[in-house]
């Protein structure tokens, strides 16, 4: 193999006009999208509008009925140490009897047979994680017990750990309060241009990630259109992925997608942020 | 206590406690307690089969184990699990009320498999015994990451290639293993016991996952020596002391870590009350 020349950052993912079809039913069609290393990719559209389902399709979950996907110019594959991945909601008792240093371990060898052992390279690296997500206050608590925001930390430096790629975060920012919710994305945003990983975060509402995404991949009516936010968010071409009309209103530097006047009353689904339009 | 024939209930008793503590720690941390209760009692049917047609029983359990665990397992993905669980607990005992009318005579050593038979374990029977545990033993360290991710974080798990359909077949059959290497032994009752209570009051004296094997472990052997040691000087069934002894434990977990939660609880409050302006921090340690 022969590496060109680098001349800016390397594409990390390429989704080429994939097609899923599950049970019968068409989910997302000719979905076609690049992201490059470093860059912070926004997956937005409204709750089942295929985000997640995209997503595993990228992790190499679901097979596309379609198209293909390339990780750093490799076909996908299962069991890919590229991606890194955190799911939206993790499930744990409060008292299981683990803490959150021990499920970030379990993020670099986890896949492994045995158990793990302790060695001090292993434990510098686990502390490192730690320190870059900021959750050195709470390592040693039970990672159940932790709050929402908490355990989103750790399992980013979980994903983060076997230094991924390629990072994608299912709604990270559901279930959390605001405050919380902007120290995630700064987070995510400083991991993405501090380790060159590409991230893609998939959101319901896309005004939290404004000032950080380099991209917009914009999923509505199961198909998706992508570029820099300027290029997305705009009447024009949203109303052309829906559809329908739509308008897009800016709110002292916040969006609103709203459906257009003549269609009003059809498509309240549509309205990204729950308010009526205008 | 310690006379020829009790050699061997220390013996086999030591080596089922062992087995129970270590796949126990699985068994709580996977949500599994409703399978260890029903692979036990339905292999049990198994074993009625298996003497109606004059074959060893423990062969019958070990057939029926693996086919509860594999009906378990295949209907899984399907219907929820504890569902799943219950349809193959509800075929086995079906079929175990069957063997059962169908066997003419007597059988008082199938009955001795729903509370075992400690005190009459002869030495030949201690060797497949050992072996099948040691297997059992095997298959939960070798599996100890993967099973683990896979309790945990199904999602996370299988997007790293660790499929939670096969880790749950591999993890069912481990529990099959145990099932047929104790209930001859113990009973159908208290394997079940051994399997859930040491590991879920061992949850309540540490937070790590090493230490808390470690500690089902010592739970499951003590709870064992104990029973049969005041079984011994009471006259009275092993079986209470078991679960009596595995209450107690627990309870004493819980009021230990209720304690110590406490205890933590005051101990931030003052450090609050000392520090009067937060850290940049503090938002994640409180």
């Amino acid at each position: 193999m022969t590496h060109p020349p680098e001349t800016g950052p390397e594409e990390i993912l390429r989704v080429e006009a994939v097609r899923v079809v599950l049970s019968g039913r068409l989910i997302i069609d000719d979905v076609s999208f690049t992201c490059l290393g470093g860059e912070f990719v926004g997956l937005i559209g409204s709750n089942g509008a295929g985000k997640t389902t995209l997503m595993r399709v990228i992790l190499g979950l679901v097979r596309p009925a379609a198209g293909r996907i390339l990780v750093a110019g490799e076909p996908r594959s299962r069991r890919n140490p590229l991606i890194g991945y955190v799911p939206q909601k993790i499930n744990l008792d409060p008292d299981v009897p683990m803490r959150a240093r021990d499920l970030v371990g379990l993020g670099l060898d986890g896949h492994r047979f045995g158990p793990p052992w302790p060695s001090a390279k292993r434990a510098a690296r686990v502390d490192e994680m730690i320190e870059a997500v900021d959750a050195t206050g709470f390592a040693d608590s039970r990672v159940g017990s932790l709050s929402g925001g908490e355990q989103q930390r750790i399992m980013i430096a979980h994903a983060l750990i076997s230094r991924p790629r390629l990072l994608l975060l299912d709604e990270p920012l559901a279930n959390l309060d605001i405050s919380s919710e902007r120290e995630v994305v700064k987070l995510v945003a400083s991991i993405a241009a501090r380790h060159k990983v590409a991230v893609v975060v998939s959101t319901h509402d896309m005004n939290p990630l404004l000032t950080v995404m380099s991209r917009v991949v914009y999923v509505a009516a199961g198909r998706v259109a992508s570029g820099t936010t300027d290029e997305v968010v705009t009447t024009r071409t949203l109303s052309r992925l829906y559809g329908h009309d739509v308008d897009v209103i800016d709110v002292n530097g916040r969006v609103l997608v709203v459906a257009g006047r003549e269609n009003e009353g059809l498509h309240h689904h549509e309205y990204d942020n729950g308010e009526p339009p205008p | 206590m310690f006379s020829a024939f009790m050699i061997n209930a220390w013996e086999a008793s030591t080596i089922v406690a062992l087995i129970a503590g270590i796949v126990g720690f699985f068994t709580v941390l996977r949500g599994a307690s409703f399978a260890a209760h029903a692979l036990p009692n339905g292999a049990f049917a198994g074993a009625a089969g298996a003497s109606l047609v004059g074959i060893s029983t423990v062969l019958g359990l070990g057939v029926f184990a693996v086919m509860g665990a594999i009906i378990i397992a295949s209907l899984g993905h399907r219907v929820r699990s504890d569902v799943a669980t219950a349809l193959a607990m509800v075929v086995m005992l079906g079929l175990g009320a069957l063997f059962l009318s169908m066997t003419t005579e007597y059988a008082p050593q199938i009955y001795s498999l729903l509370f075992g038979e400690i005190l009459g374990i002869s030495s030949t029977a201690l060797v497949p015994t050992a072996a099948m545990g040691a297997v059992c033993a095997v298959a939960i360290f070798g599996l100890y990451r993967p099973l683990m991710l896979s309790s945990l974080v199904p999602d996370t798990a299988e997007a790293r290639g660790i499929s939670a359909v096969r880790t749950e077949i591999g993890f069912l059959l481990v529990l099959a293993l145990v099932t047929t290497m104790a209930v001859p032994v113990v009973g159908t009752l208290l394997i079940f016991s051994l399997l859930v209570s040491p590991a879920a009051t061992a949850r309540s004296f540490t937070k790590r996952p090493g230490a808390a094997m470690g500690i089902s472990v010592a739970f499951a052997l003590t709870t064992v020596w104990a029973a049969i040691a005041v079984s011994y000087v009471t006259g009275l069934p092993i079986g209470f002391f078991v679960g009596a002894i595995g209450a107690v434990l627990y309870s004493a977990g819980r009021a230990w870590a209720s304690w110590r939660q406490g205890a933590r609880t005051t101990h931030r409050k003052a450090d609050r009350m000392a520090s009067s302006s937060p850290s940049p921090r503090g938002r994640w340690t409180s």
